[in-house]
């Protein structure tokens, strides 16, 4: 079909960000026991704490079964075979960016992301991690004037302890699912962020996922906790080279919104998604969750979700204070083989608590795309509310779409509405928009575009341009 | 300006001819109304013309300022200044009619080597326009056609032709599902487009159109074909008789129609 095409050029075109990185590797073992499990937590230099932390987690993973209940198939990862730590030999401890390994320095510039502040988009502090380590973190002086907490978890393990130790953990607990005990027990590194009270994080923070190594996995662990009267917006991006294995990627990331505190966080993914006939891409595999713990709290999630081979990923909030507030927003886009199972879960537990999901769907090539999601209203929790609108968009005919909804309220006070919709690019839609003297790729992105709008709108600025990049869309009117 | 000699077409993949044989001439300046019965094959004409790629020209050609346009996608023809008002307008949700009339006039601008208009520009630009088919501005916010009444989408086809200032313009029954102030309206928009330097053609069911619109010449497709031409006149003999005492002519070489 002519208009898959014209989306494979678009969407599918070639993956800028597949080079590969030439950095000296610290030796480590593959595969996975309480030894190496130990052995990481030793090369951080971790309290006995965190240490006990990873271990617990790893005795429960060791009994629990990987899950195959998703709408997915793929050749489960040999976790035998995987290392569970990689960290370039010339160790970043740093305090000054001269001494970050040239080679990482020159990656970070080709994906666009110079560590220089001068050069940064003002108003967005970066922490980049490569495979397993955080290499810098931007603007963190200027963060810290504000009372702003913005580091790697590593340094905040070892700086701010009685932080981590409070919290981490307390969304999702280290059994969660089986990805989630994976990642509590070989986590190696990831963002922290700490938003004291009555303080307004003065920037955008970000972090900047690479996978660079063959073999390794990266379980990367990001914990952010806005105190009461705070706010912070926070965006994460990721890409990976390309292989022709499939690399894990199994993150968990922690939210702790307390009273009238706010948290957005806004994701682009853009990992590796793997070739035409499904070889090689990332797998996916994260846990995210966020607790409004505070009344009239407030954390949204936006998702741009563009590449891995698999995709199993549901952004979800807790409910707790009253009044609280959360939000899904997600635009999901499969191509060639890839496979995506997304969505969000909402638990109403508060009085007056509200949600939002967006969620929408876009599909092409030999791809499947399904929407999973759970509404939960609790028996204590009066007068809730949940508006759901799942939209499917198809092109061409070899690409599949799934709504999977479920629905559960205790109380009959609560509202909930669901809406869902499935529509395909049609020829038509296409030659009116080129009867109107836009080319096909344009006709195709002004519709997706269209399509995805109130996804869109609600991305940071400064990551609407990477999407706007990514997707090969024209953002429409003019953006400020 | 468009020349259509004995063009054959087949919808793509199914071998069967819908058009039989069609030869048009329109001149510069000129109103055409071609009209005649349902599944006569004036829409398809329309779409051939426009591009549709539905359809496969088997035999004939068609010649638009002296050269086949044949070989040109859809686009690539409007850029030549073709344009076509569609019978069913395509919603587009989530575009609003603003951003895919400036998407369009400047791609338009850009492929003949005119000056494109910032957002600001535009917007002047545009308004002037929505005059002429009585529209209020919220409708440049509006998502393209979604949820717009049958009269609304016509209008805004009327609309879109008045922004891109086509050299030829095909409006396929635009009069059909229109209410008379609706059809006045539209009708006076088409007059005040048409200048000496564009040609427009109306394809049509119904006399009507044509007491607001005068055609220079009239068309009766029939079976696939242009069976007879006129001047305005034959459009009020139509009326009067009806298609029947000219279904006999499409059948005088033997074919069914």
């Amino acid at each position: 079909m002519s208009e898959t095409k014209a989306l494979e050029t678009m969407i599918g075109e070639e993956y800028k960000y597949g080079f590969t990185t030439d950095v000296e590797y610290e030796d480590f073992p593959k595969g996975i026991n309480e030894d190496v499990v130990r052995l990481i937590s030793e090369k951080k230099d971790e309290p006995e704490w965190m240490t006990e932390f990873r271990l617990k987690a790893y005795r429960r993973w060791v009994e629990m079964e990987e899950p195959s209940w998703f709408n997915a198939t793929y050749t489960k990862p040999k976790f035998d075979k995987l290392q569970y730590y990689s960290a370039p030999k010339n160790k970043p401890k740093l305090n000054s960016l001269d001494e970050v390994d040239p080679n990482i320095r020159e990656t970070y510039e080709k994906l666009g992301i110079p560590l220089e502040e001068q050069k940064m988009l003002a108003g967005v502090a970066v922490d980049a991690v490569f495979d397993s380590v955080s290499i810098f973190t931007t603007f963190k002086e200027k963060l810290a004037e504000a009372g702003v907490i913005f580091c790697s978890i590593s340094e905040a393990i070892q700086e701010h302890p009685e932080l981590v130790k409070k919290y981490m953990g307390s969304v999702v607990p280290a059994n969660d699912n089986f990805y989630a005990a994976l990642n509590s027990a070989v986590f190696s590194d990831g963002s922290f962020c700490y938003v004291p009270k009555d303080t307004i994080c003065p920037m955008e923070l970000s972090t900047y996922f690479r996978i660079n190594n063959m073999n390794s996995g990266q379980f990367e662990r990001t914990l952010i906790i806005a105190e009461e009267n705070s706010h912070v917006s926070y965006l994460e991006g990721c890409t990976a080279p390309m292989y022709d294995e499939n690399q894990l990627h199994a993150a968990v990331v922690e939210l702790v919104a307390m009273d009238n505190a706010e948290i957005k966080y806004s994701t682009i993914q853009n990992w590796y998604s793997g070739d035409e006939d499904g070889k090689g891409g990332i797998f996916n595999f994260v846990t995210k969750r966020g607790a409004c713990r505070g009344d009239n709290s407030k954390i949204s999630w936006t998702q741009l979700e563009t590449g891995s081979a698999v995709t199993l990923k549901y952004p979800s909030v807790i409910l707790q204070g009253d009044n609280s507030v959360g939000e899904f927003y997600s635009v999901a886009v499969t191509n060639k083989r890839q496979q995506a199972d997304t969505g969000t879960k909402m638990i109403h537990l508060g009085k007056n608590t509200k949600s939002t999901i967006i969620s929408k769907g876009i599909s092409a090539g030999k791809s499947d795309n399904s929407y999973r999601g759970e509404v939960k209203i609790s028996k204590k929790a009066d007068n809730a509310r949940n508006y759901s609108q799942c939209d499917s968009m198809l092109i061409g005919q070899t690409c599949g779409a799934h709504t999977f909804p479920y629905i559960e309220s205790a109380n009959p006070t609560g509202k909930i509405e669901h809406e869902a919709t499935t529509s395909r690019v049609g020829e038509d839609q296409i030659f009116y928009l080129q009867q109107r003297g836009l080319s096909e790729d344009d006709a195709i992105s002004l519709i997706v575009n269209g399509f995805c709008k109130e996804v869109l709108k609600e991305l940071p600025m400064e990551f609407a341009v990477e999407a706007n990049k990514l997707l090969g869309i024209k953002l429409e009117g003019s953006v400020g | 300006m468009l020349e259509i000699k004995d063009l054959h077409v087949e919808v793509e993949g199914e071998g069967i001819e819908i058009l039989k044989g069609v030869n048009l001439t329109i001149n510069k300046g000129e109103i055409h109304a071609i009209m005649g019965p349902n599944g006569s094959g004036k829409s398809t004409l329309a779409k051939v013309v426009a591009g549709h790629p539905e359809y496969e020209v088997t035999k004939g050609d068609i010649i638009y300022n002296g050269e086949s346009i044949l070989e040109l996608d859809p686009d690539e023809r409007s850029h030549a200044g073709l344009f076509l008002a569609f019978q069913y307008p395509v919603e587009v949700p989530g575009v609003t009619n603003n951003t895919l009339l400036r998407e369009s006039y400047n791609t338009i601008a850009a492929s003949r080597g005119r000056e494109e208009l910032d957002p600001l520009e535009f917007d002047d630009y545009i308004r002037e326009k929505l005059d002429l088919v009585e529209m209020n501005p919220d409708f440049l916010e509006r998502s393209v056609n979604t949820g717009f009444s049958g009269g609304e989408k016509k209008r805004n086809e009327i609309f879109q032709m008045a922004v891109l200032e086509p050299a030829l313009a095909l409006l396929d029954e635009t009069d059909s599902g229109l209410d008379i102030d609706a059809l006045r309206i539209v009708a006076d928009g088409i007059n005040k487009l048409h200048h000496e330097d564009n040609s427009v053609v109306l394809i049509t069911h119904y006399q009507r159109l044509l007491n607001y619109i005068v055609p220079d010449h009239v068309h009766v497709m029939i079976g696939g074909k242009v069976v007879k031409s006129g001047g305005k006149e034959l459009a009020l003999e139509l009326e009067e008789k009806g298609y029947d005492w000219l279904e006999s002519l499409a059948t005088v070489n033997g074919e069914a129609k």
